[in-house]
């Protein structure tokens, strides 16, 4: 869907343009992206979703989407990505929010003193209106000497318009000091969007050039933020009173009281949905009706003549454990609906603008384990999927966070998928077993990251995030975006639960799942008071860990029984995919550390567990 | 005295901003020292959340207590 393109001539042969759009976060660029390259992009009502820069092609020239960021320069990773996409351009599509000129202008206007043709689209305008701000756009292009197109981009109004204007793009006012300074650089470095860059001081361009970097970054921020607060005084006109419903829904979030009731509502709405709705009444039908009671038994009615079930590749392919009868079922009967589920909630609370609000919420609580609110976003997403968490990880300030955020994730937080089987043998247990569930794992949480905090040198970044308004989340978006991810996400599984019910269905026949349970029994048996059964469990769950959970369903188990094996599943190894991005993002002694400690914590807690209920 | 003292819905004049990456920083989101700021809610030892314009911002505590204000 998306490939990074790095470097700044990168991907572009002769005769080819490329169109990169730009903005701050939030502003619907990918929208534009999806729209006229008609690939998928994804959308956000958060910073740092878009690490990766999505490409498309219109006609002979090439689009890419970058990450939202408030300027050019090299402060994290997606403005490190954007920078070096931006300096390759040839025409650049500046998505601007039309509440938010002040904060938006600021990215314009160094976008102009590159010097890069450009076209503003101006976006938000319906929300504009409804505030009762008034946008003069003639005023704003005369200003800023380059088209401003208005758009509504949600409602799909001024797709077009602005995608008919490209042709018109052309080279901005610059600041005339600004201007000055860049041109001096020239003589020196060839490109005048690099020049500007080593004027601010970018150590990283200025040393691809063999030059210092030059110490005018302040004075040239210092510039262009005066010109944006003149441009908007001039064109921009407000009422004189903004208080609305929304604003004080965003401040009732950030309440110590109040916001506490919004978040367990929100936890609570997200369990009623998903553990219950999705996991309960959805999963009874499509795991058990549909595929269980119609899927199961045609498809062994159709291989059973062919490959009866009783030889080696009829129990690889119908067995207990077949590739087309359980591998199949917990796909589509399990896995799906969940997945969906999750993506559902997801979308909603980031599209409602409720995420950085729930950063800040959190911010206190989180300083405690050696990260700052900003790392909710990475949590919540690994509660989707722990690979996208690992990921998101680099929108944390500093190697020390990586690091923490990284180890949570993958020891304590459950995907979607599992979370989806845990909550749905939760609900058979009843209110006080599961708590005692979740007291336990918000207990490793806790001790990992007060832990890891003491232990790893250094000092943990600030918070500083910016708080986009609360908006009502537009059912057409978050179908588009539930229906896009969830297809990404079983795409990415669906060949690790193949692969993973192929090595349990090859160790049942070979009779290696005997002698795996055997040798494990003392743990399994001995220590967890399990059924020896569940090191079945824990074979798949090395695979991916949801089809490790769905493994446990099929146990005869007591409810206490239930929490610990939930409990040791949980915090488990991460699923091969999630190791695989481990090693990428963290290195090799991270991941090897991450992956074998797992294995203790799992039945170290596990077992300790099992010892005082069992 | 600094964005931490400030109580919920007061306003402040932004008067310096020690850290060069945090003045780089909210000079980008339109923070520069002398721009009036309403202090729009602040959290038990958490964030103080500021308000200028439309503009919402969180600033964490220990980045708060770098900017100094006068009332």
């Amino acid at each position: 869907m998306s490939h990074s393109c790095c470097g700044a001539a990168a991907c572009s042969t002769t005769g080819q343009k490329k169109i990169v759009l730009v903005g701050n976060p939030n502003v619907g660029k990918s929208i534009f992206f999806s729209s006229w390259s008609g690939i998928y992009a994804d959308v956000s009502n958060f910073p740092g979703t878009t690490v990766e820069i999505s490409s498309g092609k219109i006609g002979e020239d090439v689009l890419l989407d970058t990450p939202g960021v408030y300027g050019v320069s090299s402060f994290n990773d997606e403005e490190r990505v954007a920078r070096d996409v931006i300096l390759g351009a040839d025409v650049v599509v500046n998505v601007v929010d039309a509440t938010h000129l002040e904060r938006d202008l600021f990215l314009t206007l160094q976008l102009i003193d590159m010097g890069i043709p450009m076209v503003v689209a101006l976006n938000f305008c319906d929300d504009a209106e409804s505030l009762g701000i008034l946008i003069d756009a003639r005023k704003l292009e005369d200003q800023l000497g380059v088209p401003v197109i208005p758009t509504a981009a949600v409602k799909n109004r001024g797709l077009k318009e602005v995608f008919a204007a490209l042709p018109l793009a052309r080279p901005g006012i610059s600041h005339p000091e600004v201007d000055q300074a860049v041109t001096k650089l020239l003589d020196r470095i060839d490109t005048r969007p690099e020049a500007l860059m080593v004027l601010e001081g970018d150590e990283v361009v200025a040393e691809r050039h063999g030059v210092a970097p030059e110490n005018d970054r302040e004075r040239v921020y210092l510039l262009r933020r005066q010109k944006a607060n003149e441009i908007v005084a001039a064109a921009v006109t407000r009422p004189e009173k903004s208080a609305r419903m929304r604003d004080l829904l965003g401040r009732l979030c950030l309440h110590p009281a109040s916001g506490l009731l919004i978040l367990i509502g929100v936890l609570w709405g997200c369990y009623e949905l998903i553990g219950v709705w999705v996991a309960g009444d959805i999963v009874g039908l499509t795991e058990e009706t549909i595929m269980q009671g119609h899927w199961e038994p045609w498809i062994r009615g159709l291989v059973d003549p062919l490959v009866p079930e009783s030889s080696v590749f009829g129990q690889i392919l119908i067995g207990e454990f077949g590739v087309l009868t359980m591998t199949i079922t917990y796909l589509l009967g399990l896995l799906l609906p969940l997945v969906i589920g999750f993506y559902v909630a997801l979308s909603i609370l980031e599209d409602s603008g409720y995420l950085p609000r729930l950063a800040t919420f959190v911010d206190r609580l989180m300083t405690g384990i050696g990260l700052n609110g900003r790392a909710v976003i990475p949590m919540i997403l690994g509660f989707g999927c722990v690979q996208l968490g690992t990921i998101t990880t680099r929108i944390l300030g500093s190697k020390r966070e990586r690091t923490i955020a990284t180890s949570i994730l993958n020891f304590v937080i459950p995907c979607s998928a599992q979370i989806g089987v845990i909550a749905g043998m939760l609900a058979a247990v009843g209110f006080s077993l599961s708590m005692t569930y979740v007291a336990v794992i918000f207990a490793c949480l806790a001790v990992i990251g007060t832990v890891l905090n003491k232990f790893i040198p250094g000092k943990s970044s600030a918070l500083l995030i910016d708080l986009p308004p609360m908006r009502m989340p537009r059912p057409g978006n978050v179908l588009r975006k539930t229906v896009i991810r969830s297809f990404f996400f079983m795409k990415e599984a669906y060949i690790w639960f193949f692969a993973g019910s192929l090595g349990v269905s090859l160790l049942q026949v070979t009779g290696g799942l005997k002698a795996w349970q055997e040798l494990v029994a003392p743990l399994t048996e001995g220590w967890l008071h399990l059924p020896k059964e569940a090191a079945t469990a824990f074979v798949m769950g090395m695979v991916r860990r949801d089809f490790g959970a769905a493994g446990l369903t099929d146990l005869a188990l007591s409810p206490w029984q239930v929490v610990v094996s939930l409990v040791v599943i949980t915090l488990f190894v991460p699923c091969i995919a999630s190791l695989m991005i481990l090693f990428k993002e963290r290195g090799v002694k991270e991941a090897v550390t991450v992956w074998i400690g797992a294995w203790v914590l799992a039945f170290s807690v596990g077992g300790i567990l099992a010892q005082i209920v069992l | 005295m600094s964005l931490c003292d400030l109580r919920h819905g007061q306003y402040a004049t932004i008067d310096t901003i020690s850290d060069e990456t945090l003045r780089v920083q909210l000079l980008r989101f339109g923070i520069t020292c002398g721009t009036k700021v309403r202090c729009h809610c602040k959290l038990p030892f958490g964030p103080v959340v500021l308000k200028f314009g439309v503009q919402e911002i969180a600033l964490g505590r220990d980045i708060a207590r770098q900017v100094t204000i006068s009332i």
